[in-house]
């Protein structure tokens, strides 16, 4: 098997993350297909770096990993505000600037 | 070309393990996407991450596989779910389109995507494969840790300040400062008897010795679900159970049971009787 084919995987898991951004209108469902992206993205590095035989891939994928769990941190909270603001986490009901 | 092919191709135990792995993990993302509820999105997602911790295993980033289980699937996907049982478990996505035809053009819009994505690929230039084994010679963690604090350094301290500003942020966020004085028990007690609406505690919810779950609203006399039964949270999300019509039905069949037990000819299907009536 060619490990290319890791890059395929990689690609088709953030396409369907991408589509489920687009498609979906739960917040929550929304937030879960960004990180599924950054997997995504996180599979490829790591396919890359065992491709050019060095560990640099493996740096910028924990980066990532480091930098989703902020985001997964201050989303949420956004999201549970949001949720007592409007009783919805519906991102279409969340049309204004404000809360 | 057989020779330069071996030089990058992976063991046939790793592709069975690609394709059928691989396989699971196409799924979880399509269910993550296509699931109605939530909880079942987070669920496939998490077997996804699973399966991804597999790929860097065998892709030789040790470190990264474990990061993955125990920082995603552990950390991140259970405050998912806890958000997600915060927000409410069954409130499923309204399937009403706000936008028409956006469905289909988000599809389409994600079919173009991938096959740029899968082109761009397929065109790329990806002939050196070395494998991973130089580089992970010393261990795979001592390898990154070298990295990351000689020429990562910079990078990594700035990670520490985005968790300080992250774990800030969602406090300030989620923390709500009240305005007013929480009003004590006597203050709400006396409250209740001067406007004079419900002195009494609040009645139970559940339909006594047929259904005693909280979202079950609680019969009046005359058949109809009594709203002030259920929790406020529950009625204002929408997730009141109504089960009044279904009671109603089995309490005639209970009786009629009963009375055919009973040998009795006649079969009254009122379902109040005076006791004394009944005794006869």
């Amino acid at each position: 098997m060619n490990p290319v084919n890791y890059l395929y995987l990689a690609a088709l898991l953030f396409t369907i993350g991408a589509t489920g951004v687009l498609i979906r209108r739960n917040a929550i469902v929304v937030f879960m297909c960004i990180e599924l992206m950054l997997n995504a993205c996180n599979l490829a590095l790591v396919a890359f770096s065992r491709m050019h035989g060095n560990l640099d891939g493996q740096i910028i994928a924990f980066f990532t990993m480091v930098v989703a769990a902020a985001e997964v941190v201050v989303g949420l909270a956004i999201i549970v505000s949001l949720f007592r603001s409007r009783h919805s986490a519906s991102v279409d009901d969340a049309s204004l600037m404000k809360l | 070309m057989s020779a330069q092919l071996a030089a990058y191709s992976t063991s046939t135990g790793e592709a069975f393990q690609f394709w059928v792995l691989g396989t699971v993990a196409v799924i979880g993302a399509l269910c993550t996407v296509f699931m109605k509820r939530a909880v079942h999105s987070a669920l496939c997602l998490a077997a996804t991450m699973i399966v991804l911790a597999v790929f860097y295993l065998a892709n030789g980033a040790y470190f990264l596989g474990i990061v993955q289980i125990v920082v995603y699937t552990g950390a991140i996907m259970m405050l998912f779910l806890f958000v997600v049982m915060l927000v409410g478990v069954t409130a499923a996505d309204s399937l009403k389109e706000t936008i028409k035809g956006q469905r289909w053009l988000a599809l389409l819009c994600g079919l173009g995507f991938g096959v740029l994505l899968f082109a761009g690929i397929a065109h790329a230039s990806l002939k050196d494969f070395n494998g991973i084994g130089r580089a992970n010679a010393n261990g795979n963690v001592e390898g990154l840790a070298s990295l990351i604090f000689t020429r990562y350094v910079f990078a990594f301290e700035l990670t520490g300040a985005l968790l300080i500003t992250a774990a800030v942020g969602a406090m300030v966020l989620t923390h709500r400062q009240r305005t007013e004085r929480a009003r004590t028990q006597r203050e709400l007690s006396e409250q209740r008897v001067r406007e004079g609406t419900h002195v009494p505690p609040l009645p139970a919810p559940g339909v006594y010795a047929r259904h005693n779950a909280v979202d079950v609203a609680g019969l009046l006399p005359d058949g109809t679900p009594s709203e002030l039964t259920v929790s406020k949270t529950l009625r204002e999300r929408g997730q009141v159970r109504d089960v009044s019509a279904e009671a109603l039905n089995d309490l005639k069949a209970l009786e009629q049971r009963a009375e055919e037990r009973l040998e009795r000819t006649e079969i009254e299907p009122t379902a109040f009787k005076r006791p004394e009536e009944a005794s006869k």
